[in-house]
């Protein structure tokens, strides 16, 4: 018997497709020459719905104007789970490019058969289809003709790269002008019809629970419709937002609490974070495959980062109508879906019931108090009669109630042989989990639900599998060709101050680490670091993306007083964008940072201006987390709740930003909004270390900071 | 119910309110005009500024009574998509904004800026943003933005 060779594995369908097969669900044309497309990705202030746009029109061959973008609906669009992770493009951005070509292929079959002309003889240009003798049709002509309730086959191939006129080239966000000329574009700014206001009570300390309400001055405020409570939840909703704030703080006063729960020492955050009972995972491990040599030394560096702030510059908003037992919902929540997977557990209402829609927000950077304030809104609208309620935080609340990026204590311990190189590398991680969004769990993640009368319990966030790039663990496998390593995360079990995703979930914080400790074994082999990171990179991409930061950059430039330069270097997820970032920074009273030069390897840049926009966005809030942003609490209650207390870095502090985009067209293109924080955070504390000559390992790096590391070393 | 009486882009306005309450509070709530946004309540952000006379001012912490017979200038008085200001022109050129929450008190400081001082430098522009508050770090493309439109006003 003969041995045949495996069969070739059957092309699959991109996964947002494959969830999402039917092809109507991503795109309908229309008579009058438009074209909806439907993503299941939203909009949160990083110009996808344009990156989107442009694949698609791409792919129709039809002009960018003609593509009306649907805002995500769970009555209408594709399910794709959650806008996060960078993974917009690869996720949406492969099912719609996918879509379009067959979409294209079905209408030029049509046409060849409504013009009696062979499909290869035909051509489309802008919708127009055409063909020899001057025959004509369009998408438009042909719109009622061809169905699209059909589901889209596996191994259609699109368009290749050099054919392609928009992806791969800047143009315009199309949400742009709505912003600049002040149109209600952001759920904050649209008005329902008979639309009421609703304000919700919070305690001030931690987990506080509603002892008693006095509610009779609250209830004299003019247009007062309703107060609502249930267990600790309570809020007012009245005609007027002015009216309900004015009832909320009547409500205030007439409120009693119980003592909160007690909060960590905000001062020792890597002892209180090492003492949790904890869930321990290996997360990597790699052995040596030949004996090496001894080891000399092993140097042990411990780093930490605190809890950081969303911090939009909006405070979250909602507006909920019900209607009988149904109920609808707007939001800018990043997942439709899962929101309502929640919502429906909290109502104990099938999902069927429940239509969640988003509109835009400020600008989101992971789960924050948007789905929290979606229940609020649904909660209160009970009381209205059948009115819609638009809800809304306060920045107090923003600040202290919303999920937080969790703390991370890190410790690396590397060996070292007698010649100084690395031979062995240990990385172990103290973190709570880095993932508590909703719609994921038997439990709902939403925090008006931990407050009823029947609470549910408070979720403990968990971390997303390496398969998804880990969550306190995400970058902690060394991207270096160390011969052996063990990297271990341990994830709280408790959850004293509430943590969830934030943008780039642990890698931040891992980043920073090994990239620190890497540039202090470099410093004391007196090697360039630039060249030390180059000499342990096997991969390609990596080592350009380091090269052209480098380049760019003049590394090293001659030192100068004050001044100090350093690199760091990370890919996304360990799959994802490649990023270099060289930082520049001025030690004076405060450490200011200069000049941060970065160069990204995202494969194909389907807008290559929007991709710069996303770095040079992440490398400023990179530099504001390093600086400045750390949330303050005592032992009773979140302190850091305005901008007083919780500074972000200002328009005289910002560095100047320079970014280069190795493009790579035939290369699957991947996200960019996250790819900058891990490299720019190690680069500003490693010129830090240029300018200084000490090693500051915890976040921010402060003034103090520098001192106590000072007196330390 | 006392009546406050002021300009607002160009058409002159009656106000029945307590005149205790935030200029922010009324263009939103009672006017209608939802291009301030709210961010802080506090003066801290500058997402709500309007301009009051010639000075950019944060709406939320400005009382209404303050603004008793003077010119207040929003985002929606500053220009239209078809006879766009300047500086709209440039951060559309620019692409200066990722989320633009921010952007509307942002370009009425800027065009504040512009007012007083046409050709301002750079660093006087981040000198006049700084009690503006951007999350997304568009800042650098916004100055950028600004020195465009300076540039084009200067032009004619």
């Amino acid at each position: 018997m003969s041995q045949q060779a495996p069969a070739p594995s059957p092309p699959a369908l991109p996964v947002s497709l494959a969830a999402n097969p039917k092809l109507s669900t991503w795109l309908k044309f229309s008579r009058s020459g438009q074209v909806m497309v439907s993503p299941g990705k939203v909009e949160i202030g990083q110009g996808i719905v344009t990156a989107l746009a442009q694949i698609a029109a791409d792919e129709l061959d039809i002009d960018l104007s003609r593509v009306q973008m649907i805002r995500a609906s769970t009555a209408v669009s594709p399910n794709e789970g959650v806008t996060s992770g960078s993974l917009s493009i690869q996720q949406s951005g492969r099912a719609l490019r996918h879509a379009c070509a067959e979409v294209r292929q079905i209408f030029l079959q049509q046409a060849a058969e409504r013009l009696g002309v062979g499909i290869d003889a035909l051509g489309i240009e802008d919708g127009t289809i055409s063909g020899p003798g001057n025959v004509r049709t369009s998408y438009w002509e042909l719109a009622d003709e061809v169905s699209l309730d059909r589901d889209a086959t596996p191994g259609i191939k699109p368009k290749i790269a050099t054919s392609r006129t928009l992806a791969g080239h800047s143009v315009q966000r199309i949400d742009i002008p709505d912003k600049l000329f002040g149109r209600p574009r952001f759920i904050h700014d649209r008005a329902l019809a008979g639309m009421l206001h609703g304000r919700v009570l919070r305690p001030e300390h931690a987990r506080a629970k509603l002892r008693e309400l006095k509610e009779d001055s609250a209830q004299a405020v003019a247009g007062l419709v309703a107060i609502v409570r249930d267990g600790s939840f309570a809020g007012v909703v009245a005609e007027t937002e002015h009216g309900a704030e004015t009832a909320l703080n009547a409500l205030r006063k007439g409120a009693t609490w119980s003592d909160g729960e007690p909060l960590p020492d905000e001062d020792d955050l890597a002892s209180f974070l090492k003492a949790q009972p904890c869930e321990s995972t290996v997360i990597g491990r790699k052995t040596a495959t030949a004996p090496g040599a001894a080891v000399a030394r092993t140097i042990r560096r411990q780093y930490t980062r605190p809890y950081i702030a969303h911090a939009s510059i909006a405070p979250s908003c909602a507006m909920a109508q019900w209607a009988g037992e149904r109920v609808h919902v707007w939001t800018h929540s990043q997942g439709v879906y899962l929101l309502r997977t929640d919502l429906a557990l909290v109502l104990k209402l099938p999902v069927e019931n429940i239509t969640v829609e988003h509109l835009e927000g400020a600008g989101c950077y992971g789960h924050n108090a948007a789905d929290d304030v979606a229940l609020d809104a649904v909660l209160l609208a009970k009381y209205a009669g059948g009115r819609p309620v638009r809800v809304q935080w306060s920045r107090q609340g923003e600040m202290s109630d919303a999920p937080f990026g969790a703390a991370m204590a890190i410790g690396i311990e590397a060996d070292l042989d007698a010649q100084g190189e690395i031979i062995g590398w240990r990385h172990s991680i103290w973190s709570n989990g880095h993932a508590a969004r909703p719609g994921r769990a038997a439990q709902p993640a939403l925090l008006a639900a931990f407050e009823l009368e029947n609470p549910f319990p408070r979720m403990v966030s968990t971390n997303p599998p390496q398969a998804n790039g880990g969550g306190g663990d995400r970058n902690s496998i060394p991207l270096y060709d160390f011969p052996s390593w063990r990297i271990e995360s341990h994830r709280l079990t408790t959850m004293p101050i509430r943590t969830s995703a934030l943008r780039t979930l642990g890698g931040q914080g891992n980043v920073f680490a090994i990239e620190s400790m890497l540039d202090e074994i470099a410093a004391e082999r007196g090697e360039d670091p630039v060249a030390f990171r180059l000499r342990h990179l096997r991969d390609q991409r990596a080592q350009d993306v380091i090269r052209a930061a480098a380049t760019r950059a003049r590394w090293k430039p001659e030192k100068q007083p004050g001044i100090g330069h350093g690199i760091g270097f990370g890919r996304y997820k360990n799959t994802g964008a490649y990023c270099a970032a060289i930082a520049e920074i001025e030690s004076a009273e405060e450490i200011s940072v200069r000049k941060l030069t970065l160069a990204v390897d995202v494969g194909e840049a389907i807008n290559p201006d929007g991709v710069i926009n996303q770095i040079e966005g992440g490398a400023i809030q990179a530099a504001s987390w390093v600086l400045k942003e750390r949330v303050r609490f005592d032992r009773e209650r979140i302190t850091s709740t305005s901008w007083t207390e919780y500074p972000i870095l200002r328009f005289s502090e910002v560095p100047d930003v320079e970014v280069e985009v190795i493009q790579r067209p035939d290369m699957d293109p991947v996200g960019a909004g996250e790819a900058a924080h891990g490299p720019v955070t190690a680069a500003i504390a490693n010129a830090v270390f240029d300018a200084l000559g000490v090693r500051v390992r915890d976040l921010p790096i402060t003034r103090d900071r520098i001192i106590t590391a000072m007196e330390l070393s | 119910m006392p009546s406050v009486r002021f300009r607002l882009n160009g058409a002159e306005m009656e106000v029945d309110a307590d005149p205790d309450r935030s200029l922010l509070d009324i263009l939103r709530g009672q006017l209608g005009m939802t291009g301030p946004h709210f961010g802080c309540g506090a003066g801290e952000c500058g997402a709500c500024n309007v301009i009051v006379g010639d000075r950019a001012v944060s709406a939320c912490d400005t009382p209404l009574w303050s603004v008793a017979d003077k010119d207040v200038t929003t985002i929606e008085g500053l220009g239209t998509s078809e006879r766009p200001h300047p500086l709209q022109r440039a951060f559309i050129a620019e692409q200066a904004l990722q989320c633009g929450y921010c952007v509307s008190g942002i370009l009425m400081s800027a065009a504040a800026l512009l007012k007083r001082n046409p050709s301002p430098t750079s660093r006087e522009v981040k000198q006049a943003l700084d009690h503006n508050l951007c999350r997304c770090g568009s800042h650098n493309r916004m100055v950028r933005a600004v020195l465009r439109a300076a540039e084009e006003m200067a032009a004619g």
